[in-house]
């Protein structure tokens, strides 16, 4: 075989030349000498029946994009998705730090080598802290339902009771990661809402709380767009019982709604996806978990924990692991949670963006957030059989809009939607049947109030 | 060979929140039009005070630039693959991802995806899964694969799930126990555990693997299943694998293969042909996805037809000519990753593949093996460096290999901590010593992937022969390295000190009392 055909790209020592100086050095005379250990029966004989390579970069890159260019992206496709990833302006500065090499390559947390990845790390673990007003963060979890799961596990460790008390309107999927998860730690009671705010009922919430409950667990905003007004309330039946309380959070509310802590919440977690990371087909999603500084709560994390100290040389700071013999990698089969490679390079992105919009920013963006997806529900609901928001608690981002009265299914009102150009909100129908042909719309500082009206007018004429 | 002269950027760079300037912006947000604004009257109606942000957070106040340089400055001081020999991360696999792929998957039509559109909408995502999976099943011989999972202990995790859901649909769910391996990866306890396993771990016999007798002693009528990887981190094969997948199936439980060391073994052997019911490959090593400083991984779970069933929804499945997300699954586990996992791992991942075809495929197992031996050859001239059961286990290793400076150690009181972080004075990041326990003594694993030449594995050697020299002849310098590295030596006392241990700048701020720039 001539060289050309034989070496690789990616390969260095695919060249026949250098192999022959390495076995030479090794003492063998084939590379399949080097394979003795595996028995003959466990060979593949053969050739894995693969597609012809595209050996050339530009060959390669026109295949996958000839594939990918069948997607319908919403950076040109105006879209209202929202329920658990979320469309928000992705800043240039948030794409040039989380796309670069160094980052994208390393790996492993590596005190010395990786010293700025690991500031990177802390920095991010800190601005959380900043807007959760809480002074222990962990790295990232897979996705707010994991970090949810996570939660209630903790909680449930840390109080030495098994029940934990979990809102309807937590969403179906998220409940499932949690559910399945949590199944064999955790007894999950869950609560209904009220059909008509979305908001819990404080009956219900008495009457679940019991000498067993280790936490009750609710959304700021929920998972149906809601702001649960009665947050404060919450918190103190779970505390009066010696439960904890957790909150799950959009973090980028978090800028005009008031940080967990303050009206209760002992562990706050939620998603960071909202902060400067693309949606990704929904591999964006990041979660994290917050809580007090007490060694009570610190050693039931699962996750990694970067800590801040000292080196040998005067005011340099270095970060290391902390308590690392709590994680699975230590313990093992004996393990409480497994932990390993989750989405940390999301976290950098969500501290790059943490620091570009500062308090003032992020201020700015929430209220506009809420006036924008105000003025939504308000077009939609001046269409003829159209009730948003469905729900009458006041909302976030999501509002859920009711079709009920238009005679059409969801389904058919966005089929004929995506016909126009526009992907309308998530189909709630087989999720929350009690509520009908609703759905749930996302309206964020990506919406002009031009693509709004588009909406409203597209509508009118799909409803005509 | 002389060894160039290094420096690793030193920018001193205080942490973010040290160098806010109030009322400073890095970025304007969209302005809400009048419109809008008038019709939204006030968007705080019916929230009571005691959910509206009483004190803004305390988050730096900076310009852009200087935002940028800060973070451009922390990416100088990380030494990722791109920039040094990252053969030290042993178990790890670190190799090059391809620059084609990251451009490819920062694409609209990867990047600006929402997951809940319409299928119509996202046929070329569901057709890159598609071919990706239908891939992985020929280089495995599994049936199906999910990628829900977003990491190589969240798919064995997956797999466990599986293991318990057959197992209760087959009336058998008393079946509460898992055997794993000390030399497998830890996750192959812990992921089960998790999933509520009591896991039995079995330790490896004089030849460095676990033995089948050893194996039949650890399964029981209560045994769930195996979970294993093989070749273990010590880079041994176990050659009785198919003999220990018998004696687990014939005990009546699954066996799961962690394949997340399979980068010396593409088209070589192949886990169902081994016996395995469920496998893992973990994109973010093996597939050249990038390891992204800890994410966005993909743990790609594998399973056969029997098992099939149990695979969380949705499945992705193709009729005719078009593709579909199945969320009509009746048996299947529930979620474990919201949506559908990292779908950029598998674009990576599937573009990777294609680049290389089934001979490439087997020439990067071929040249990690042999870059593997090759530096082990000539690692065994360093003083004080010795490939673990070398003396019991004379079999070639595949793609990585524990070694121990038990020996240097002894020698001259330098351990391999020390030897760790010397090594960053020259440019390479300090290696993965071992997971824990540390079975073998002053543990070093190194895995240097085909990715590495000739030059570098070379280079690498002779670092550690210097350090070794270093070690007799100014052990000092290696006791308190790093010199040229981005900081020096850390103390560690404060990270398992309560009383000290800071894991955000406030209590940092609480403890320390000050930060630098105070």
């Amino acid at each position: 075989m001539s060289d050309a055909a034989s070496v690789h790209p990616y390969i260095p020592n695919s060249l026949p030349r250098i192999k022959r100086e390495m076995l030479d050095a090794i003492g063998v005379a084939e590379v399949d000498e080097l394979y003795a250990a595996i028995p003959e029966r466990l060979r593949f004989a053969g050739s894995l029946d693969l597609p012809e390579p595209l050996r050339s970069e530009y060959a390669l890159r026109r295949h996958v994009e000839a594939i990918l260019d069948r997607n319908e992206s919403c950076a040109r496709t105006l879209s209202f998705l929202g329920g658990g990833c979320w469309q928000h302006y992705v800043p240039a500065v948030c794409d040039e730090i989380a796309n670069r090499g160094e980052f994208v390559t390393a790996y492993y947390g590596e005190t010395y080598g990786d010293h700025g990845k690991l500031q990177a790390l802390f920095e991010f673990a800190s601005m959380m802290g900043e807007l959760v007003e809480l002074e222990a963060v962990s790295m990232p979890t897979f996705d707010w339902g994991s970090a949810a799961a996570t939660s209630l596990c903790m909680a449930a460790r840390i109080t030495g009771r098994r029940t934990a008390i979990v809102p309807a309107s937590t969403g179906a999927e998220r409940r499932s990661i949690i559910g399945g998860y949590c199944e064999p730690w955790v007894d999950l009671v869950t609560i209904p809402f009220d059909r008509a705010s979305g908001l819990l009922d404080l009956d219900r919430v008495r009457e679940a709380v019991s000498d067993e409950t280790a936490c009750v667990y609710f959304e700021v905003p929920g998972y149906l767009g809601t702001i649960e007004t009665q947050a404060a309330d919450i918190a103190a039946i779970a505390h009066e019982a010696d439960a904890l309380c957790v909150v799950g959070v959009d973090p980028i509310s978090l800028g005009v709604l008031e940080a967990p802590p303050r009206y209760g919440a002992d562990i706050v977690c939620g998603e960071l996806q909202p902060l400067g990371i693309h949606m990704h087909y929904g591999g964006g999603l990041a979660g994290f978990v917050a809580s007090p500084d007490e060694e009570r709560f610190v050693a039931e994390y699962p996750t990694f924990l970067i800590g801040i100290g000292p080196t040998i040389v005067e005011g340099e700071y270095a970060f290391g692991e902390v308590v690392w013999d709590r994680t699975s990698y230590v313990r093992r089969g004996e393990s409480k949670e497994y932990t390993g490679t989750t989405q940390f390079l999301w976290a950098i992105a969500a501290g790059a963006y943490l620091a570009l919009l500062g308090p003032d920013g992020l201020a700015e963006l929430g209220r506009g957030i809420m006036e924008r997806a105000r003025y939504g529900a308000r077009r939609l609901d001046e269409l003829p059989g159209v009730r948003a928001p469905a729900l009458d608690g006041p909302f976030f981002k999501e509002f859920v809009v009711d079709f009920g009265e238009t005679g059409r299914t969801v389904a058919e009102i966005n089929r004929a939607l995506r016909h126009r150009g526009i992907f309308g909100g998530a189909d709630l129908s087989d999720e929350y049947p009690e509520l009908g042909q609703c759905a749930l719309f996302c309206v964020t500082e990506v919406h002009t109030q031009a693509d709004i009206d588009r909406l409203a007018d597209e509508l009118a004429e799909v409803l005509r | 060979m002389t060894l160039r002269p290094f420096h690793q950027a030193s920018w001193n760079e205080p942490v973010l929140l040290e160098i806010s300037s109030p009322g400073e912006r890095g970025l304007l947000v969209p302005e809400v039009e009048d419109g809008v604004r008038a019709a939204a009257k006030d968007p705080f109606a019916g929230i009571p005070d005691s959910l509206r942000r009483s004190e803004p957070p305390a988050l730096p106040e900076l310009s852009q630039p200087q935002v940028v340089r800060h973070y451009l400055r922390l990416s100088q001081e990380t030494l990722g693959n791109d920039v040094n020999i990252h053969l030290g991360l042993g178990t790890c696999t670190m190799k090059y991802s391809p620059k084609v792929n990251e451009e490819l998957i920062r694409s609209p039509n990867v990047a600006d995806l929402h997951p809940l559109q319409n299928d119509e909408t996202v046929q070329g995502m569901l057709e890159v899964f598609y071919r990706f999976e239908r891939m992985l099943c020929e280089i495995s011989g599994m049936s199906r694969f999910t990628f829900q999972p977003a990491g190589g202990s969240q798919g064995v995790y997956a797999n466990a799930r599986m293991m318990r859901a057959y197992h209760e649909a087959n009336g058998d769910g008393d079946r509460d126990e898992v055997v794993t391996t000390i030399f497998s990866h830890p996750c192959d306890g812990a992921s089960p555990a998790t999933a509520g396993f009591k896991v039995i771990t079995v330790y490896a016999g004089d030849r460095g693997y676990a033995e089948p007798d050893a194996i039949k002693a650890a399964v029981s009528d209560r045994t769930a299943g195996l979970l294993i990887t093989n070749p273990e981190d010590t880079g041994l094969f176990n050659p009785h694998i198919d003999e220990i997948v018998d004696i687990v199936h014939d005990a009546g439980g699954l066996c799961h293969y962690d394949q997340a060391n399979a980068n010396g073994i593409l088209g070589i052997t192949r886990a169902r042909d081994a016996g395995f019911d469920l496998c893992q490959f973990n994109l973010h090593k093996t597939f050249s996805s990038p390891h992204c400083s800890m994410g966005m991984p993909c743990g790609a779970a594998g399973v056969t037809d029997k098992l099939a069933p149990f695979l969380p929804a949705p499945t992705i499945e193709l009729d005719g000519s078009r593709y579909y997300l199945d969320y009509d699954r009746p048996q299947a586990i529930g979620k474990i990753r919201a949506f559908h996992g990292v779908p950029a791992s598998v674009v990576r991942s599937y573009a990777w593949v294609l680049s290389l075809g089934a001979d490439g495929l087997r020439e990067v197992a071929e040249v990690a093996v042999l870059n593997n031996n090759y530096l082990a050859t000539r690692l065994s001239a360093v003083d004080g460096m010795e490939v673990s059961f070398a003396d019991e286990n004379s079999d070639h290793r595949l793609e990585q290999i524990r070694y121990s400076l038990a020996k240097l150690q002894e020698e001259t009181g330098v351990g391999t901590v020390d030897v760790a972080r010397r090594t960053a004075d020259f440019g390479v990041a300090s290696y993965f010593p071992s997971h824990e326990p540390w079975i073998v003594p002053e543990p070093a694993t190194l895995e240097p992937s085909e990715s590495y030449s000739k030059a570098d594995l070379d280079t690498y050697a002779e670092i550690m022969a210097q350090i070794s020299r270093e070690a007799r002849e100014e052990p000092e310098t290696i006791l308190n390295a790093p010199h040229r590295s981005t900081i020096h030596k850390m103390d560690p006392a404060p990270h398992d000190d309560p009383e000290l241990w800071a894991l955000t700048w406030r209590a940092y701020l609480r403890k320390a009392g000050k930060g630098r720039r105070a």
